[in-house]
């Protein structure tokens, strides 16, 4: 883990608002699925958090949604433009086994390369329409099976991911379940593996300070052996055991 | 090659430049990146009596030129600084200054004894901290109760030099700093953050969960200087700068306005290796500038 200048090798646009940006970083070669590298955007004081979505080599890849200003900066860079990465960070996910993974929108990139590096696959994903979805044909690759679940019905199952989860958990038997989307999906999957009994994992979004723990910002309330007590997302996590997590408020 | 060596109130610093207290943890996380001895001083997180959990999430805003915070104090108690942070921090070759942040008088006593016996080399007394509805502020907005905390700690910290840390806010710093001086304390340090405020439009909900947070980054430097500049006219004590620093350029203002030395904090979550920059560009300035020591730099602005 470190800081590193990276070369953009590549940035495309792969939906109406997000790109698949690859960038030059043989420092990140050994990097765990889930784990994550925090970006400086010229201009802002703070660097923003983006998860790994594959490595490949020596090509890390990053798909980012431009939601404000610094994603703005960042998918805007051209092709040759030199990136300050900070990373690889945290904790990512566990891949023995058989793995059924489970994203949400902008939450599915982080599954790919968890995906990859599982012993076997499948897929659920979920976007809130047919303009919305990326990454189809790399889950594919690297999938048994790839479900797709749309808000509107305009692709795939009319409904939520969580819906999915709880059918192909009572038809199959996997290892683990990976997720990773908006807060009240990954509550939902939660109220799914614990119903059915399969370990999950889930990674977590918190707005950051640092990346690496030093000044506690990321704040996420975990229970554990002892009870309730206070982790952070970019040193403890951002993966964690759906069981550890207090998704109360 | 300038002499970067500095002391305040008797400790020595092998160079001017400290890390911020709550900016840099124990040491751990940017001790994987440098040599924590490469430091002039390590002002570690604020400490309480006992464990704090802090305020829940969001407790980061970005902002023009800064972030506001309202971690509010999350620290593991002293005890568990004491028997198992120092022992980590003392293998280095940097001095350590303990910042501590109690409720009431007697917390500030026993937080000075047990921070002193563990062997810091320095406390800063944090009565500023924004963040914390007792104790933290309440004690740094008024000159009997600033006075009051400082000694309380001073007659508790036996032979450690005691270090107290001012609050931006309030009307005017020099009366809480004149205060703290006649009430014994050997050095001050400013400034802490500034209460702030964001709101996110489409929620109309404060981005903050605890509504308000401290402002600080690049965006309060002048505040800094100008502060640090009013202070040092109105004390003896030696200061210790800080608020926004980012270059070394900064860091040569904040010593002009009159600090002895600096501390960097926010500027390490853009760029982990800040405080070991602006220690290089500090040093390279004083160079160009046929500086011997870089303890010349301290009050010598030439006001109009
Ligand atoms: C561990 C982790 C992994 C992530 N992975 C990805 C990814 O692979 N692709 C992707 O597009 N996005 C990802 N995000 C979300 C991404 O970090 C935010 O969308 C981004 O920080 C927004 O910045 P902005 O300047 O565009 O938005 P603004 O709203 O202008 O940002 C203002 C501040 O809030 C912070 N912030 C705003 N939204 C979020 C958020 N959802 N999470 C954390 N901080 C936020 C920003 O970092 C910045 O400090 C991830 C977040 C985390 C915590
Ligand atoms: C995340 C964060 C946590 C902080 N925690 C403390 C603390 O525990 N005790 C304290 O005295 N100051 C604390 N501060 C204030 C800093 O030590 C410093 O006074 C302030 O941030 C101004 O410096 P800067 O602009 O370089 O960050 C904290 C600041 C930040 C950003």
């Amino acid at each position: 883990m470190d800081v590193y200048k990276c070369t953009l090798l590549s940035n495309d646009k792969i939906t109406e608002t997000s790109c698949d940006m690859r960038v030059l970083a043989p420092e990140m070669a050994d990097a765990k699925p889930g784990q994550f590298v925090h970006v400086k955007c010229e201009g802002f004081t703070l660097r923003r958090p983006i998860s790994i979505c594959d490595v490949d080599g020596e090509v890390l890849r990053l798909v980012v949604d431009r939601r404000g200003k610094g994603t703005e900066w960042l998918t805007e860079q051209r092709v040759g433009a030199t990136l300050d990465i900070l990373g690889p960070l945290g904790r990512g996910f566990g891949t023995h086994g058989r793995v059924l993974v489970v994203g949400g929108g902008i939450g599915c990139p982080p599954l790919l390369y968890a995906a990859k590096a599982s012993d076997s696959a499948d897929a659920i994903l979920g976007f809130r329409n047919s303009a919305a979805m990326m990454l189809l044909g790399d889950f594919r690759d690297a999938c048994d099976t790839v479900q797709l679940a749309t808000d509107d019905g305009s692709a795939g199952f009319r409904g939520r991911v969580d819906e999915l989860l709880r059918r192909r958990l009572s038809e199959e038997k996997y290892d683990r379940v990976l997720s990773c989307g908006p807060t009240p999906m990954l509550r939902a999957c939660k109220r799914v593996c614990e119903e059915l009994g399969v370990p999950l994992e889930v990674s977590l979004e918190e707005r950051m300070g640092c990346g690496v723990g030093a000044c506690l910002v990321c704040a996420v309330k975990l229970r554990g052996a002892d009870g309730e007590y206070v982790g952070h997302v970019c040193k403890d996590g951002p993966v964690f055991k759906a069981e550890e997590v207090c998704f109360d408020d | 090659m300038t002499d970067m060596r500095v002391s305040i109130a008797g400790v020595k610093f092998k160079n001017p430049i400290l890390v911020a207290s709550g900016t840099f943890g124990f040491g751990h996380e940017y001790g994987k990146f440098y040599d924590l001895s490469e430091l002039g001083g390590i002002c570690v997180k604020g400490t309480t009596l006992h464990k704090r959990d802090g305020n829940p999430a969001p407790r980061i805003a970005e902002t023009p030129s800064g972030i506001l915070n309202s971690v509010g104090l999350q620290n593991p108690g002293v005890d568990a600084f004491c028997a198992e942070e120092m022992p980590f921090l003392k293998r280095f070759d940097t001095k350590i200054v303990a910042n501590i942040s109690g409720n009431t008088l007697e917390e500030y006593s026993e937080l000075a004894e047990k921070v002193a016996a563990a062997g810091v080399d320095m406390i800063e007394v944090n009565i500023s901290c924004p963040n914390v509805k007792a104790g933290g502020l309440a004690f740094g907005t008024s000159c009997t109760s600033a006075a009051a905390a400082t000694e309380a700690v001073k007659n508790h910290a036996g032979s450690v030099p005691v270090m107290v840390k001012l609050s931006p806010n309030v009307t005017d710093i020099t009366e809480i700093a004149r205060a703290v001086e006649a009430a014994g304390a050997d050095a001050l340090s400013l400034i802490n953050t500034l209460l702030g405020m964001r709101i996110d439009l489409k929620t109309r909900r404060p981005i903050l969960k605890n509504n308000t947070g401290g402002l600080s980054g690049p965006a309060v430097l002048p505040v800094a200087v100008r502060m640090v500049w009013q202070v040092a006219n109105a004390v003896k004590l030696p200061l210790l700068g800080m608020g926004g620093v980012a270059s070394g350029a900064d860091a040569a203002e904040l010593m002009f306005a009159g600090a002895s030395a600096v501390a960097v904090g926010t500027a390490l979550f853009n760029d982990p290796y800040a405080p070991i920059r602006v220690r290089d560009e500090l040093a390279e300035y004083c160079e160009n500038a046929g500086v011997a020591r870089v303890s010349e730099l301290t009050g010598g602005v030439k006001p109009w």
